[in-house]
């Protein structure tokens, strides 16, 4: 079969009625998280975890996608009228969006933003249909030592090629991957640093350890800086539509975004901030109104915008096909397969093609759905920005510690929370990157399983890992990712590297 | 999510709060190494057990641990802003309670003291007026939730009227 036959048949899936309700409660909520700041995509996807796990994976694997989706829209919305980035992939995004909108013309800036995002969230959806089987059949050849080296690429790439340190990068992803060695060994059901603590064998929850991260983390860094006063939320003058100068002047930037942004969420090149950079520093060396950029240029919205949605299609690519999160969304989402059993790969789309084709189809349908619930309803989520911030960090306590609850009612888990919460503070205040810690835990453990794997095949051997040409390219790659960014910052060079953290929540 | 940039470094005495992430790293990366040494007992001579990865990573956290104390003493850590400690005292006290309430209290109240706290954190220091509202949200989200969605929340003596 062909991969329209194959899509054909995920639309099928993707329109029957439940799962259509799913992608719709995906989009909203992934909408009204992208919107308050504070919490994202992966804090809500991390949530709904323990809330899902009754429900049929294919409908909940579709609205942790459309969360995903949804969340990247709505930033948009924070970072044009508030100038505080809902998503650290919005930031760009504030440079000239909320200049447009102080000008009045936050109307057209909020229109370039979505139909932006949707021409992008297309192309790249599309993209994904049609380049996942080929890597598919790329990654049979892979063994246990390609995927390793895939992993310690990711694992470079997340922890310490972007951001401003380094060591702090690679500290947290330590920290994440300690974590990860706690409960039963998964080869050889020996127990590890579970200190005869019943509640420590199955390991440290994904759930608990993102919620505490993200939430409880964010929200205490919050309380901590004190009163600052009322956010300014610019009020949304003039017409929503764009002239036909904005069109113009958009449509170009909308296709190099996506471009730029979906190679770039497609490899292990960690978070969709990059693109937006990329996009936003092309933009401004091609447009011919030099002279607006900084004063609320059009394309400076446009294009960071599609490459935003890009990536976060791109990043399902490496999700879907290998089993490799590139990002903390995409390490949740991988966190909400393993619940069901599922291990994404190529073996998925053999086994499963159902699920697989049904949640890609699902996100073409999720698109659409967006671009209507963010154009005519913005007044609704520009009315969540008013919430006060007191309330609103209430009630952000109240439903994490409701997951948590939720999957495990008792005081060792609620402990464990506060613990890590505590944790992801201070680390917030001393600059440590949280992305890292979650993504070593969750891909921790099955690069350990790969490595042992591969050492189990050459019996000890530990040159086995760079005999494979495509392991040895891989793992050159990883060195490469992590020394030059450190000659670099040496250098006094890093100021560019730390615009481009991958701080995603 | 902060958009500001580190300062510039400048030269200072050692950044002490630096100084003690490198101990307890070294605390860490000492745990995981007593207990990576009991496991190659249990398991014996192999090349590849259990114990491997453990050492690799309390090796690497080590080294971390060093590095730090260099960045602390070369005054590598960006400049920390000034935390506010009484917000922060609110909402741990507040999820502490929580913890302490929920199997006896149940869900809304443990749960509606942690909204009060937190929303006292944020400077709504009107507990007689969050404390209720607190609760009353509680129960709506326990009835949703416990009622709809089969989640399994403790219930207290006010959920116990709804039951």
């Amino acid at each position: 079969m062909s991969t329209f036959d194959f899509l054909l048949q995920g639309l099928l899936v993707a329109a029957q009625p439940m799962n259509l309700l799913y992608a719709l409660i995906g989009v909203t909520l992934g909408t009204a998280v992208g919107v308050l700041p504070g919490i994202g995509p992966a804090l809500t996807v991390a949530l709904l975890l323990p809330v899902t796990y009754r429900l049929d994976p294919a409908g909940s694997l579709i609205m942790f996608a459309g969360i995903y989706y949804g969340g990247m829209y709505g930033g948009s919305t924070t970072s044009i009228l508030l100038n505080t980035p809902g998503e650290s992939s919005s930031i760009v995004t504030a440079l000239e969006g909320n200049k447009m909108a102080r000008n009045g013309r936050g109307g057209p800036a909020l229109a370039t933003a979505a139909i932006g995002s949707f021409v992008a969230g297309l192309i790249a959806t599309i993209g994904l249909a049609f380049i996942a089987p080929a890597i598919v059949k790329l990654a049979l050849v892979f063994g246990p030592r390609e995927y390793f080296a895939l992993m310690v690429l990711a694992f470079v790439t997340v922890s310490s090629a972007f951001g401003d340190s380094t060591l702090r990068g690679l500290t947290s992803l330590f920290i994440g991957l300690a974590l990860a060695l706690i409960g039963i060994d998964q080869l050889t059901g020996q127990t590890r640093l579970a200190f005869e603590v019943p509640d420590l064998l199955d390991g440290i929850e994904v759930t608990t350890l993102a919620v505490a991260m993200f939430a409880i983390g964010e929200t205490l860094f919050i309380a901590a800086q004190g009163n600052t006063g009322p956010d300014k939320v610019e009020a949304v003058k003039g017409s929503l539509w764009m002239t036909a100068a904005d069109w113009a002047r958009s449509w170009k930037p909308w296709l190099r975004g996506t471009i730029i942004g979906f190679p770039i969420g497609a490899m292990p090149a960690g978070g969709a901030e990059i693109g937006t950079f990329l996009s936003y520093a092309t933009e401004k060396r091609l447009t011919k109104h030099p002279e607006e950029f900084g004063n609320g240029a059009i394309e400076g919205v446009a294009g960071p915008e599609a490459a935003n949605n890009a990536s976060a299609a791109g990043t399902l690519v490496p999700l879907l096909t290998l089993g490799l999160p590139t990002t903390a969304t995409a390490a949740i989402m991988l966190a909400g397969f393993q619940q069901y059993g599922l291990q994404p790969g190529p073996l998925l789309f053999a086994t499963n093609p159902q699920l697989v084709w049904g949640l890609i189809a699902s996100l073409l349908i999720a698109n659409f759905m967006l671009l209507v619930l963010n154009l005519p309803l913005i007044g609704l989520w520009v009315r969540l920005l008013t919430i006060p911030k007191p309330w609103l960090y209430a009630g952000i306590l109240l439903f994490a510690t409701l997951g948590t609850i939720g999957a495990n009612p008792s005081v060792f888990e609620l402990g464990m929370l506060l613990a890590f919460g505590v944790m992801g503070y201070m680390m917030r205040v001393f600059g440590y990157p949280i992305a890292p810690v979650v993504v070593g835990l969750i891909l921790g453990p099955l690069a350990e399983q790969q490595l042992r794997r591969a050492l189990a095949i050459s019996q000890g051997d530990f040159t086995v890992l760079v005999t494979s040409p495509i392991a040895a390219v891989l793992l050159a790659i990883a060195a490469l990712a992590l020394i030059v960014p450190l000659i670099l910052r040496a250098r006094g060079r890093g100021e560019v590297l730390g615009q481009l953290a991958a701080s995603e929540d | 999510m902060s958009l500001d940039h580190p300062n510039k470094v400048e030269q200072r005495r050692p950044d002490w709060a630096a100084l003690v992430i490198a101990a307890v790293l070294v605390a860490i990366a000492a745990v995981i190494y007593l207990d990576a040494s009991r496991l190659r007992e249990v398991t014996g001579y192999s090349p590849v057990g259990p114990a491997t990865v453990p050492g690799a990573v309390a090796v690497v956290l080590l080294g971390l641990a060093i590095w730090t104390v260099i960045a602390a003493f070369r005054g590598d850590f960006p400049e920390r802003e000034r935390q506010e400690v009484g917000p922060v005292v609110w909402i741990v006290g507040g999820l502490a309670a929580q913890m302490l309430l929920l199997n006896t209290a149940g869900f809304s109240i443990a749960t509606g003291v942690l909204f009060a706290a937190t929303a006292a954190g944020f400077g709504r220091r009107k507990l007689w007026i969050s404390l209720p509202l607190g609760i009353v949200l509680c129960l709506v989200v326990w009835l949703i939730f416990a009622g709809l969605l089969q989640l399994s929340l403790p219930a207290g003596p006010l959920e116990q009227l709804f039951l």
